[in-house]
């Protein structure tokens, strides 16, 4: 080895303490990359294995029903190369042990033949016998929330009939990742299920016999979805067609999808604020270096060597730091990836995962490392290059003070000396100190963005069910029904108010823009379901016209005053014109609201309801479900209680897991800087502190001086940083709106508070490490030394 | 190209040719007239010392003679090489293959041990020696393996010695070499260089404010100001050994 390298590695252990500080904060850039963009890949590449392997399908189309010889013109359809036609019905499931509703989507399979698409894997057990009428297979989800195994029964009401069925399999589909019934907002694996059944018994059951209601299609490749989709719709529209749809707006994949781009978002924004961070410790670093070793550099020149030879060493030693960082992140960004994608196959109930690691990823990470720490220390290396012999070998001369603004103000007298001193400092070196507080204010607003989520999650569900959802139980009614019917729920003994809903079916259009959604109908004064606009207040439905979601407003360019047309995809299918009222406001889902009248006399249809809204004494909610259980038009009920449980009980993983890690990535950052900063301020100032130790100032004032830059940085930074981290909560509120869910930007004061306290922390720990070194600085040997 | 005599009585070719050398550096705010016109030639296989009080100028002279930095004015030749109008590329090289500095504060590299700290100049000479052979010269090849805050003050400034003379340089540029070192210490690094400059005939340039060093040589030239105010020729050249101060 070469005598200048082996200076280089011994340089390196010199300065370990601050190489390993920047070295966590690329390894947390770094690890982050390579989580999200491995997490993608690793979640893409699952995805699509399970797509294929089981025949996920292209298209999808619900109807009310149409004769099997339909299925003859739909295969016809240019561009079709699969066709499975199905029975899905809605059901009302009972668990042995389990007091509380549960709904169920029943699904047929092919008695005769296998499945052509959307296959299931099977976990355990077997499909059912062909033709029997008592056998299902449930999905992996519903099974382990209620610990079935094949051979364990239930109980399901299908079109108002009981019918005791065999669990023989439990299985996975691709079509049911994040399983959500109908109505319902999150999964809630407890209370509902996918039982898969003979098409010939389920038709039986569901009166669907030689005849099917949901098609799903598996084009043949480089045809186009958009004219399939017409041409079916078409086909469908008399048969009570809801609107054939791509896979990409399949509520599952969807889902998956969103949470893809999540992962492409935080693979954008975090790394970048971590390599920043650490380009500027790296800067701060090697340009001290460059200072301190001066003389070196000087004989290394005077005995020959080249400048090219000198950049190359102090270069050299940027990219040892950075590949130590490059190495280390990797490796963290390996196990959070895979910790990371367990997390989501869990989420997403995946039978497998593969977790790969793509070559890019790691030339990606390896090039923006590397050209973030060059291009961080490039000035200083430049330096140490052009710095010319005869100088370098010449002390450095004093370092220029002036008299800050302070002085010049005729204010000094207001501050002691060390003080002074400290506030030269910084001015002296402005951008420097800038940039300090910068870095500092970037861990914050880190450490911010994971309580952001929890703040903004617990205020979506306080909003939605303390101020939007106030029912206690949601009442489905499996076809429309009298508006009388809203009387015999409210006989029901406990229950205490009765609202009705009726919700269309329709495409809505407003130019060339459309969506496939829903029209509500809801009582004008409802206490139960109220409509919320921006501030949430209440919106009033007025007697005419609709009230949009904000979100489905943008996406259909439409306004308050336009005229939005709605393709209604039941009964008599009218086309209807209504004029939009006004805007409401909330984060999950979109829809269109408008008075129940008001839309019963569009639909021509008399007092007509599809479910209800409920406000029940708790203290009869068991015979209320049971009674609920036996009225044979009931199609499912959602307690309101367990939706918001089991919500919490999902989200709890993935959030925890979020939150740990940014915490623990704000928290590094913090700490790097702030102790890098010191230990730079101890080297560069120590004889100046030893000769004030020499002529009598105390280790506290002397400390004051090093530590008080430091504490005056901190404190500037959290102002800062907290408007940093709101902003950085705001992009992020913004980079995941869609029509699912709308994060809002909600920071809770315990939020500013948290994040204060990891800098605080970082900052302390920081100090009394600085206080021991202090303790140690060695007066005469330090003022002996020439500089 | 001129002629002299030297110590030997033999006629030696000049190494050096100064004209008219005048330098002026900025040192902050301040304007510093360094050097004001100096002439000067130094003879192959010579050990010159140039003698003047702090601020007089020889160490700029030093470092331009040492490629080091650059004349405001004037002339600098090194053999047939014009060192005024030399580029970077150029004064590097210079350094590399034709020069050894000694310094009055070592300037060792504080994280390389004796050996490495040679080995970091041998690496890059044309023809060295090895830095275990150096090191020998300047009788150090038991502390070989120590790191320069292990070594005594005139031991470090024998490893740069030793670094400077390991690649065999045809002058020697010595900044001082004894000003951080007690008499008795001092005159064993005095040895050293006189050991260098008569067993490998290197031309010795040693810059000193202590006169009583000047008997070692065989030119004293005496700077004040800028200026060069002497030359004395010395008859006798006296061993280090023998010099007091």
């Amino acid at each position: 080895m070469r005598a200048l390298d082996r200076k280089l590695l011994r340089d390196l252990r010199e300065l370990r303490g601050m190489v390993l500080a920047i070295a966590l904060v690329q390894i947390g850039g770094i690890a982050t990359f390579v989580m999200s963009l491995s997490t993608y890949d690793s979640l893409l590449l699952t995805q699509q294995d399970y797509y294929r392997e089981q025949r996920f399908a292209d298209v999808f189309a619900i109807l009310k029903r149409a004769p099997g010889q339909v299925e003859e013109r739909i295969r016809d359809i240019p561009g079709v190369d699969r066709v499975q036609t199905r029975v899905v019905a809605a059901a009302r499931v009972t668990v042995p042990d389990f007091p509380e509703p549960a709904t169920a989507t029943l699904v047929s399979i092919p008695d005769a033949g296998p499945i052509l698409l959307n296959g299931l894997h099977l976990r355990r057990g077997r499909l059912p016998e062909p033709y029997r009428d008592d056998e299902v297979v449930v999905d992996d989800t519903f099974a382990t929330a209620h610990g079935l195994q094949p051979g364990d029964r239930l109980t399901a009401t299908i079109h108002g009939r009981r019918d005791r069925l065999t669990i023989v399999g439990i299985a996975l589909s691709p079509e049911y990742i994040y399983p959500i019934a109908p109505g319902a907002v999150f999964p809630d694996p407890e209370r509902y299920a996918i039982l898969w059944m003979g098409r010939n018994a389920l038709a039986a059951a569901y009166d669907m016999e030689g005849a099917f209601n949901s098609v799903t299609l598996q084009l043949m490749p480089g045809s186009s979805s958009a004219e399939v989709i017409q041409r079916l719709d078409r086909i469908l529209d008399r048969y009570g067609g809801l609107g054939a749809y791509d896979r990409k707006d399949q509520l599952s994949h969807r889902f998956l999808s969103e949470e893809l781009r999540g992962l492409q978002t935080m693979a954008a924004v975090f790394p970048v604020i971590f390599l920043g961070v650490a380009a500027f410790l790296l800067n701060v670093v090697i340009t001290r270096l460059v200072d301190t070793q001066r003389n070196q550099i000087a004989i290394m020149k005077a005995f020959g060597y080249s400048n090219l030879a000198v950049g190359r060493h102090y270069a050299m030693l940027v990219l040892l730091i950075v590949l130590l960082g490059l190495a280390g992140g990797i490796a963290a960004g390996i196990w959070l990836g895979k910790g990371l994608s367990a997390v989501y196959t869990d989420f997403y109930h995946f039978p497998f995962l593969n977790y790969v690691l793509e070559t890019p990823v790691i030339i990606g990470a390896t090039l923006v490392s590397v050209v973030a720490g060059l291009a961080g220390t490039a000035y200083a290396v430049l330096r140490a290059v052009r710095l010319p012999p005869a100088e370098a070998m010449r002390p450095e001369p004093p370092a220029v003070y002036r008299p800050i603004l302070i002085e010049r103000l005729g204010l000094q007298r207001l501050f002691s000396q060390p003080t002074r001193m400290i506030l030269r400092h910084i001015e002296r070196r402005p951008l420097k100190s800038l940039l300090t507080v910068a870095g500092i204010a970037a861990s914050c607003g880190i450490t911010m963005v994971s309580n952001f989520q929890e703040d903004a999650i617990i205020h979506m569900i306080d909003v939605q069910y303390a101020m939007s959802e106030r029912q206690d139980l949601t009442v489905t009614f499996t076809e429309p029904a009298s508006g009388s019917s809203l009387f015999s729920l409210g006989g029901l003994p406990g229950v205490e108010h009765v609202e009705g809903i009726r919700r269309v079916p329709a495409r809505l259009r407003f130019e060339h823009r459309s969506y496939r959604g829903s029209l509500q109908g809801l009582e004008p004064a409802g206490q139960l379901r109220r409509i919320l606009g921006a501030d949430l207040q209440r919106v009033e439905l007025p007697p005419v016209g609709v009230v949009l979601t904000d979100y489905l407003a943008e996406l259909l360019a439409i306004e308050p005053g336009d005229l939005l047309t709605v393709e209604v995809l039941e009964g008599n299918r009218p086309v209807l014109q209504v004029p939009v009222a006004g805007l409401s406001s909330e984060y999950l889902g979109v829809s269109v609201y408008m008075q129940r009248a008001a839309l019963n006399r569009l639909m021509q249809e008399g007092d007509v309801v599809s479910g209800a809204y409920l406000d029940v004494d708790s203290k009869y909610s068991e015979r209320i479900y049971r009674e609920i259980d036996e009225m044979p038009r009931v199609a499912g009920t959602i307690v309101r209680e367990s939706a918001i449980r089991s919500f919490h009980q999902t989200m709890q993983e993935t959030i925890l897991f979020f939150s740990f890690v940014t915490a623990l990535l704000g928290g590094i950052i913090a700490f790097g800087v702030v102790y890098n900063s010191a230990r730079i301020a101890l080297s560069e100032r120590d004889r100046e502190l030893a000769s004030l130790r020499v002529l009598g100032f105390t280790r506290g004032e002397v400390a004051w001086i090093l530590l008080g830059e430091l504490g005056l940085a901190a404190l500037a930074a959290l102002p800062i940083g907290f408007l940093f981290g709101l902003e950085l909560c705001r992009y992020l509120s913004n980079a995941f709106r869609s029509d699912l869910y709308r994060v809002p930007l909600v920071v809770q004061p315990g939020t500013y508070a948290f994040a204060a306290a990891v800098i605080i922390g970082s900052a302390l720990v920081s100090g009394v490490l600085l206080w021991r070194k202090l303790q140690q600085l060695d007066l005469i040997g330090v003022l002996k030394t020439r500089e | 190209m001129s002629q002299a005599v030297n110590s030997a009585g033999t006629a030696s070719e000049s190494v050096f040719h100064i004209q008219g050398l005048t330098k002026v550096y900025h040192m902050g705010e301040v304007e510093v007239h360094a050097l004001r016109g100096v002439d000067l030639d130094l003879y192959a296989g010579e050990l010159m010392v140039l003698l003047g009080p702090s601020g007089s100028g020889k160490s700029t002279l030093l470092n331009i003679l040492g490629g080091l930095d650059t004349a405001s004015e004037g002339e600098v030749r090194y053999r047939d090489q014009d060192l005024t109008r030399a580029d970077e590329r150029t004064l590097t090289e210079y350094r590399r293959y034709h020069v050894g500095f000694v310094f009055q504060f070592y300037n060792l590299m504080p994280s390389l041990t004796a050996r490495e700290n040679v080995a970091a100049v041998t690496e890059i000479a044309r023809a060295p020696m090895t830095p275990e052979e150096a090191l020998a010269l300047v009788h150090l090849q038991d502390r070989m393996d120590h790191f320069p805050a292990q070594l005594s003050g005139g031991e470090q400034q024998r490893v740069a010695i030793a670094r400077a003379i390991a690649k065999n340089p045809a002058v020697l540029l010595c900044d001082e070499p004894t000003g951080a070192l007690d008499s008795k210490t001092g005159v064993l690094v005095l040895e050293a260089l006189e050991r260098a400059n008569r067993e490998l005939g290197t031309t010795t340039a040693l810059i000193t404010h202590n006169a009583g060093i000047a008997a070692m040589a065989d030119r004293v030239v005496q700077i004040m100001d800028g200026r060069i105010s002497s030359v004395v020729h010395n008859e006798q050249r006296l061993p280090a050994r023998e010099l007091v101060w």
